[in-house]
Order: C-alpha cells, then structure tokens, then sequence
C-alpha cells in the first residue's frame, strides 16, 4: 500500500532567562547538582511561585515571529503527576489558554519548495529536574537545578508529510529562536528538544492513523532518523495487518530504533486544572504592539533582503539567512569583497564544509569573516586562482597569518603576463607534437574536450599560478597553429 | 452518587495512597457520601455563569528577572530522608 | 498578666513594670502547667521565646520597639518557621525543620513578639473539630470533653486558656472563625490576599487566609498591623496598601446598616444560639445601628462548591509530600510506586486521604466539568451574593456555627454531618471577603461566637464593629475556670 506520514512537532525551548520562570534561582548548564534551586524549585511546603517578565516577553516575540496571535489572557495550568523529577507533583504549563495561539511558518526545503506548517500553539512551562542513574548506593539521584527553568513549548499542527520537511521546520524555528535571542539553541545541552508525533494513513484517506510519540529528540540528525525509523517500524506492523498502539517512544540513536517508554504515566489523567497559585497573565495591546516593533530581522525577511539587494538565488538566500551567525558572516566578508556570489559561493562552500568537517559553529571558525573577506578580494582580482585560494585559505584556518601574508611567503601570485604565458605554452607544444597532431586533425567538438589536457600541462607547469582566463584564448590561438 | 471499589483503587493509585482492601471498603463508603453532598450542585442552572477562580479577580503581576536567591543546598537537603553527593536519593527509576 | 490585652502589656512592657522575659517565663509555666490538659501546643519553643524575650527587652530598654514588641504569642503549626519544627499537624512531616520563614511569622518576629510555639491543629487544616491531628485532639478549654473547633482548635483553646497573649490562625473554611467561636476569643478572617500566603502551608490556595485570634479585636487590630500588606512574594496578595487597624476603632457606630441574612437563621440553628445572636444584634442597636433583612439566596450551595474546591486544590497541594525532597517516607520502599504510595498512605491521616481522593476525583477526565467548573460557577453566584448584599448594607451579622462546642467523637462517625456544620463559614471564604467571630454569649456554659461579616478589604470597620460591641460587652473578658487561679 502506499502510505503516507503525517507528523506534528512539539518542540521545547529553552529560553534565555537570567532567572527561573517562577523563582530568584539562576539558570545554567552544568552547575553542581541541587545548588540552583530555591524552595520554589523544590517544591518545598509553603513555597510560592511569582511569574518571570522576561519570560513573558520572549515568548510574545516569539509569537510574533510565527504571524501567531498573542494571548491577551493567558493562563497556569498544573498538569499533575508524580515523577521524583517533578518536585510539586504537578508542572506548572499552559491548558486551555496558551500565551501563543495559532500561527504557521513557511518552510523551505532542500529542493527550494516552500511548504506552510500551521503552529497551534506556543505556551510557556516550567522545566522538570533530572534524574541521575548512576549508581547511588542502587538508587537514582535528583538534581533539581533544571526545575523551573522557564521552556517555551511550540506544538505544530499535523501539517508536515517527512523527515525532510520536519527537520527543515525544525531549523527554522532553530534559526528563529536564536534570532530572537530568547534561546542559545544548544541542542546538545537540551536547549531545544523535540518530541514527534507520527502516523500513518493510505494515502488518499482523511482521517488520521493512530499516532506514537517520540520524545526528546535533540539534535537535527536525530529528528531525520528516529522519523525514518519509526516510519519503518510503523509500516512493518500495518503492512502485516498488525495496529499501532498510541503510546510515548524513545529513540535510541546508538540501535537506531525506538522503543516504548514503561509507560511513564500510566493512567495519563493529568487532571489539569487553573493553577490557584498563579493568577490569569492580561496584557495590553500597547505592550504587544511595543514587543513587535522591537523585533529584529527574522531569517525569512533576512532571506528576502538577500534576495533583492544581494541578487542571491532563493536557495542561497534562505541558507545563509538560516543562522544569524552565517547571515552576519556573509555580510561582513561581502563588504569588503563587493561580490555577493562570491562571497555566498565561499561561505556555503568552502568555510561551511570546513566547520562541517570540524564540527564547529561559524562563531568559532579560526578565520574570521574580514579576513575571510581580504581572501575574497585576491580571487576577484585575479591575484590568485580559486583552486589556490582553497589551499591560502587551508594556510590560513592553520593560523598562517592573513590571505596577504600567506601568498606573499608562498609566491602563489598568478602569471598574468602574456608573454611568460606564450613561452610556457610553445614549450608545452614542442614535448607534445603527437597530441598537437591529433588536436589540429580532430572536429572542433572534439578539440573542446581536448583542450583540457594543454591547460592542465600548463597549470601544472605553472604550479598552478597561471591565470586560466590568460592561458585559454592564446592557448586556443597558437594550437591553431 | 456512589462510586465502586474499583474507582476508589484507580483514584487511590492517581493520587498514590496505598490501600488495603478495609481502607477501599471504608473510603467507599465515605467518598460516595461526599459525592452525595456535592451533587445537589447539578440541579442548579449556571449556563453563562463565569467560573471564578480566583475572589478578587485580580491579575498575575511580574517578577523582574534576576538572581535574588543563593544556594543553599546544604539547609535543603538537610529535611531529605536520603541524600548522597548533593543529590536527593529515591529508589531506581527505570524508565 | 494572662487575661490582660495587648495594649495594657505593651504599655507595662514599656514602662518596664515587667519585662518580656518575665512574662514569657510566666507564659511558659502556665503552658507546662495546663497544656496536658489542652493538648494545645505541638511544640513549646521554651529557648527561643526566651532568647527572643531578651532581645525585645533590650529594645524596650532603648525606648524601640511596636505595641507587638515582648508579646508571647504563638503561631498556627502550618507557618513554616526556621529552625522550628513544623509539622501541619501531621506524621507527614513529623520530622520538617523548615529553612525558611513564612511572611507571616516573620512581620510579627520583626515587630518585636516571641514566638512561644507551634499549636495544634487539624491536619493539613482539614476539619472542624481538632480531632483530625497527629499529635492528639485538643480540648476545649470551657469543658475538656468538648471540641475546641478546627482547624485552628490549638490556638483558640491556647488563647481561651491563657497559654499566649494572642495566636495566628489559618482560615480555608471558618477554621479561624469556628474554633474561636467555640472557645470564646475574637477572630479574624481577612480578605484574601490580604495576608501573605507565603511560607504557609497549603490546603486550598484559592481560599486559605492567614488571620489574627485574640481575646479582643482591639487585639487581633494590633497583630493585623504586623501581618496585613503586600507580599511580593505571593502572587496572589494584593497590592492595595493596608490599613491602619487601629486608627478608627473608636469610631461610632451610628447609622451603621447590619444585614441580616435570613438564610442564617434557618433550620439547623440551635435556637439558644440564635437567641444569643438576635440579643448581640440588638447592642448593636442601642449603639446607633440600624437592621435590615437580607438574602444569600445561595448559601446551601456554598458546601457542596466548597467540598469541591477545597479538595481539588489540596488534592494538588499535597502531591510535594512525596517522601523524595522532605517529609516522611516509609521504609525499605521495594520501588519508587510502592515509596510514593506507602509514604502518603502512612503520613497522611484518613481525613486528609479522603480529601485528596475527592478532590483527585472530581478533577479527573470527564468530571472535571461537572465538578470543579461547575463548582467555580457557583462559587461566582456566591460571591455575586454577597456583592448584592453589601451593597445595601456595611456589614452582615449571623451566627459562625449552628451550635456550640460538640462532644469529643460524637461526629467523628459522620463526617459529612461535621461539613453541614460549616454552613455559615465557607461562603465567606468562597467569595473571599473578610470575616470576624466575636465573643456574643454563652448557652450552657458553652460561648456563642457572632459572625461579622463586610467588604473586601473593611478589615478596619469590621475590627471597629467588633470593638465598640466589647466596649459594651465582657463576654470577650470572661475566663474558662481551668485556666482561672494558675
């Protein structure tokens, strides 16, 4: 049968707050265990929650970011249960009236197709603690300094059809989050985390499969391979007639495979009722109109700047402007080199494939993006060739010293003279008489192919110096004879 | 209204409250009274009606975000019942 | 020195005709002397007082310090206190130091009072008759087989018997107002949010109140300077600046407008309790008021929306007793389910396992319509109640409970015959508005408490009502014979 997979995102951000949602505790990675609690965060008798206004904030922007509406009045909800995690026994989230109602987000794949994924909602919630399962004496240890700690959690609308497509709207709520600032982004460290909500249905039939849950996915390769798996596993068992059972999954990226949670809530009666503790949040139109015109440059305006100043193609647009860290990089090196293809070419290419290669983040790329910028400006004026640029730029990520630098020390500056070029050249010609023959007897289609052999006699002869837009006419020109 | 033994063990295990089965048979009898008391509720009209949740209606009012509290596991972990390495000690989770 | 009020102590205190540390000796003998009767206090702070004795003797010795300043009193055992056992009546937290200090216990620490100990009380505030606690019943100074109400019972029967000036009292459904009733003293039930909720341990959020309980409200006027105002720490304490409770206690009653709601003088009114009342609201009369009758046409609601409310919350609440962070937890656990459901089942007592099953009930799927929201709607209609009433009238007037003190276990098999009980109590918490019982009478020995009730936030008319009834009257003054000649 022919399938087809329906799959919404609920994804889970960190967000910056110097402070926890609901108490004075700081907010950190990698503290000492239980030294960022305060009795509000460990749900100590008497202890009571007071509502962080940053938090708030962060999440009206966010709203905004996702053409979402904004909760004039939102509302706490407790969802209750127990896990030695959750200190309360209950977490403080949002029901029934969410600070972010329905928005969407037009996503770009790979392809350069654009796809809408409508967002239900965004509510704000506050963070469970961890347990430890190293062994304590046979039992779990609870480090409660991630409790409280204020998440935004963004539920999408079953919209999206594949892997592909979900990572590609999980990037862009990625790059949105970071560019608003209102989360680091760090998946690695649980920043943003994802749970996955797929099925499957015949292609063609309206009404939804029975749908898993696939929860605490945290990093893109992960989402793409945990679908593609689970899509495999559900698949398996309807194609042998088998049903799914709606249940919470894991997924283990060392098997690649996921597998059900012992059931986590057993009975999954979450009781949700308004939280007494907490009043109803009201905003004014004012603070939200105020919120919107602070926004800065979203990736999708970005996108379209690059577009219409830049003349970038909507792919190369939409990849550089998919990380503010990339989109600044590409503008700083384009302003000193003034060639916006070149500079986009580069920094897709050559630098990106770099930090791939490396596994860092452009922050922390050893060539910064001016220096990167001078590199360009020698390729433009055809001080060096691009196939010696990648090895000065090679030099130059090994902290050789600047573009400059290194083609000076090497001597890497192209021949341009024509006259050093035409006895390179005749010196090529004389060691190949064969070839010249068969050059000067075969069809001119043919002589197109055959030209690359003198041109790479010549670069080779060269070392690679000679500038090609020289070499080729007077190449052509004395192979006539 | 009365509710069966099997309810009251399935809100007993929600709420995480062992029962034995004398407990079950005597909460049965008094949660059915309870609910007895509270259904004279269903007879009253209140389409339209606002639940109030709160008496004074008021509004949440925003904490500034910063650090206000210093650490202080040492007082906090003093009332655990079981504690190693700064942790708070509960039997294994598997999950 | 254990019947005088606060205003005469403060000025001896002042005038260094005693000190702080003689009177809280005084008030320590008197304690070790008569509580194993009384069964009022969980735990006797005997160093502490006395530490906190001296040091507000060396502030009065400068001429510092408030009217509150060398008083001993003591605190309802649910406000946590640093470094004082605090225990909410339970085996649940039988062993809870608290690191922390609640809002309450602190403004009056600040103002210069000792804190004397911890009373007793019905568990986790659930109950009207003290019998619900841990640590044992507490019994009614007036007559030692009688209940002294729930579930502040501790610090009525303490102040009643002369075992502290004056006590704090917690009130989700008249547990402030009941017990002080039924052992004779005043109390005060303030609007919520009035009183900060911080450090107070929860039964129901939407509806507990911290309050003042006191031989006189010239007294719980003193403790309500101390405690009232903001609490940025609490979201749910208003910011509407608090009064001073004493600058207009002498004010006049003339042309005072009292409602009296027919709902509370109906069946299920012992009929001596309803003479007592009628009789109070006629010195109220003499003093320039004028009566009115009125209607709370939704009063009988009030139990079954509050027997919904209450439990829901609490059912919430009480989830942080886990047996992980604080607070019991049974033994050998073969798993953390079996932790979790044997440290409840054993730290909790049947009252509160009850509550907490009704209220997980009535919020689970499919009835959380029927009850809690429903309950929510009623609780409006109540609330619209009394909005409608007062603005006719400045203050209503009705009895706090349909009869005096009961027997020790005579209601302990028909728990919800104990809930009808609190008929005249629950609505004032369900529509959050303030709340006094004040000393009226007595039938058969027993005192009769008059409830008076007013606007959000006239704590200071209430305690006005309230005073110029007792410059009149001296059924606030009168002593229990146990506590007499000690």
């Amino acid at each position: 049968m022919n399938w087809e997979v329906v799959i919404g995102l609920e994804i889970h951000t960190q967000l910056t707050t110097k402070s926890k949602l609901f108490s004075g505790a700081a907010v950190g990675f990698g503290a000492e265990a239980n030294t960022q609690t305060t009795l509000v965060d460990l749900g100590m008798p008497g202890a009571l929650p007071v509502f962080n206004k940053e938090a708030l904030r962060m999440a009206v922007m966010f709203g905004h970011a996702v053409n979402a509406e904004i909760g004039m009045t939102s509302v706490f909800a407790r969802k209750n249960y127990f896990y030695p995690d959750l200190p309360k026994g209950y977490q403080t989230s949002q029901m029934d009236h969410p600070i972010v109602g329905e928005g969407y987000l037009d996503v770009t794949l790979d392809d350069g197709t654009t796809s809408r994924v409508g967002i239900t909602r965004a509510h704000l919630e506050e963070d469970a603690g961890k347990s430890l399962h190293e062994d304590f004496q046979g039992m779990t240890g609870i480090d409660l300094n991630r409790s409280s700690t204020p998440l935004l959690e963004i539920v999408s609308e079953p919209d999206i059809r594949s892997a592909k497509e979900a990572v590609a709207y999980v990037k862009m709520i990625h790059s949105i989050v970071t560019y608003l600032g209102i989360c680091d982004g760090n998946m690695a460290e649980g920043s943003m985390r994802c749970d996955i909500n797929l099925s499957l249905r015949p292609k063609g039939q309206k009404e939804y499969g029975t749908r898993t849950e696939i929860k605490n996915v945290n990093s893109f390769r992960f989402i793409e391979k945990a679908i593609y798996t689970e899509i495999e596993r559900q698949m398996d068992i309807l194609e042998d007639g088998g049903r799914i059972v709606q249940e919470t999954r894991l997924y283990d990226p060392e098997k690649n495979e996921t597998r059900s949670m012992r059931s986590k809530e057993d009975a999954n009666d979450y009781r949700y009722f308004p939280c007494p503790d907490l009043l109803p949040v009201m905003l004014t139109q004012s603070y939200i109109d105020e919120i919107k015109s602070t926004l800065p440059e979203l990736p999708s305006q970005k996108a379209k700047r690059f577009q219409e100043e830049h003349k970038l193609s909507e792919y190369d647009a939409s990849v550089l402007s998919s990380s503010r860290a990339m989109a600044d990089y590409f503008e700083s090196a384009n302003k000193i080199v003034k060639d916006a293809k070149l500079a986009a070419n580069w920094v897709m290419g050559e630098l990106s494939k770099q930090l791939n290669q490396e596994q860092l983040e452009i922050t922390q790329a050893p060539v910064n993006a001016e220096n990167f910028g001078q590199l360009l400006v020698r390729i433009k004026d055809n001080t060096i060739n691009g196939k010696t640029a990648k090895d000065v730029f090679q030099a130059m990520w090994q902290g050789e010293g600047s573009a400059d630098e290194i083609i000076e020390a090497k001597g890497l500056k192209q021949v341009t003279d024509t006259g050093a070029i035409e006895t390179m050249i005749q010196e090529i010609l004389d060691a190949n008489t064969a070839q010249v023959e068969q050059y000067r007897a075969a069809e001119p289609d043919k002589q197109k192919k055959m030209i690359g052999f003198f041109v790479g006699q010549v670069m080779k002869a060269s070392q690679g110096k000679a500038n090609p837009g020289v070499v080729n006419p007077i190449l052509a020109k004395m192979l006539k004879g | 209204m009365s509710i069966n033994k099997q309810d009251v063990q399935k809100i007993a295990h929600l709420a995480r409250l062992a029962l034995t089965e004398e407990d079950a048979d005597q909460y049965q009898n008094s949660l059915s009274s309870v609910l007895t008391l509270v259904e004279q509720m269903q007879s009253i009209d209140t389409d339209g009606v606002e639940p109030l949740s709160n008496p004074l209606e008021m509004t949440q009012r925003l904490r500034d975000d910063v650090v206000t509290e210093d650490n202080r596991r040492g007082a906090f972990l003093a009332n655990a019942p079981q504690s190693e390495a700064g942790l708070f000690l509960v039997p294994k989770v598997i999950d | 020195m254990s019947e005088q009020s606060i205003s005469s102590l403060a000025k001896q205190l002042k005038n260094k005709d005693i000190s702080s540390v003689e009177l809280t000796q005084a008030f320590l003998k008197r304690i070790s002397m008569l509580d194993s009767q009384l069964n009022s206090y969980i735990t006797v702070s005997d160093e502490l007082a006395l530490q906190q004795a001296k040091a507000a003797d060396a502030l009065l010795q400068n001429g510092q310090g408030t009217s509150l300043t060398g008083i001993p009193i003591a605190h309802k055992d649910l406000f946590c206190t640093q470094g004082t056992l605090t225990t909410c009546g339970s085996k649940m937290l039988n062993n809870f130091v608290p690191p922390y200090e609640s809002t309450v216990t602190s403004r009056i620490q600040q103002a210069g009072a000792v804190m004397l100990g911890k009373t007793n009380m019905d568990e986790f505030a659930m109950g009207s008759s003290n019998e619900n606690s841990f640590y044992g019943a507490v019994k009614n100074p007036w007559n030692l087989n009688t209940v002294p109400g729930g579930s502040s019972g501790g610090s009525a029967a303490a102040v009643a018997a002369g075992l502290a000036v004056a006590a704090t009292g917690t009130d989700t459904g008249g547990s402030i107002r009941q017990p002080a009733s039924f052992c004779g003293i005043t109390g005060l039930k303030p609007t919520y949010g009035r009183v900060s909720r911080f450090g107070m341990i929860a039964y129901a959020s939407s509806l507990d109140q911290g309050g003042p309980m006191a031989k006189s409200a010239e007294d719980c006027a003193h403790l309500m300077q101390a405690m009232a105002g903001f609490d940025e720490k609490d979201s749910t304490s208003s910011e509407t600046s608090s009064e001073d409770y004493l600058a207009n206690i002498n004010a006049s009653l003339t042309g005072l407008k009292i409602g009296l709601p027919k709902e509370y003088f109906g069946d299920g009114l012992d009929s001596d309790v309803a003479q007592t009342i009628m009789d109070a609201v006629k010195e109220f009369e003499k003093l320039g008021a004028t009566v009115k009758e009125i209607s709370l046409p939704n009063l009988q609601l009030s139990i079954p929306s509050y027997y919904v409310i209450a439990p829901s919350e609490a059912s919430s609440n009480l989830s942080r007793f886990d047996g992980v962070r604080f607070g019991h937890r049974c033994d050998d656990p073969k798993d953390l389910l079996d932790m979790y459901m044997r440290s409840r089942a054993e730290g909790f007592g049947q009252e509160v396992q009850k509550r907490i099953m009704v209220g997980t009930y009535a919020l689970s799927e499919g009835y959380y319509d029927a009850y809690y929201l429903k309950a929510q709607k009623i609780r409006r209609l109540i609330k619209e109640d009394f909005v409608n009433a007062l603005n006719e009238v400045d203050v209503i007037m009705g009895p706090v409970a349909p009869t005096t003190a009961f027997e020790l276990g005579s209601k302990t098999n028909d728990p919800v015959a104990m809930y009808l009980e609190d008929i005249y109590t629950l609505s004032v918490n369900l529509a959050g508005i303030p709340a006094m019982s004040v000393p009226a009478g007595f039938v058969n020995n027993m005192p009769v408490g008059l409830q008076i009730m007013g606007n959000y936030f006239a704590e200071a008319k209430l305690l006005n009502v309230a005073h110029q009834y007792q410059q009149q009257t001296d059924w606030h003054l009168q002593t229990p014979e146990m506590a007499k000649g000690v």
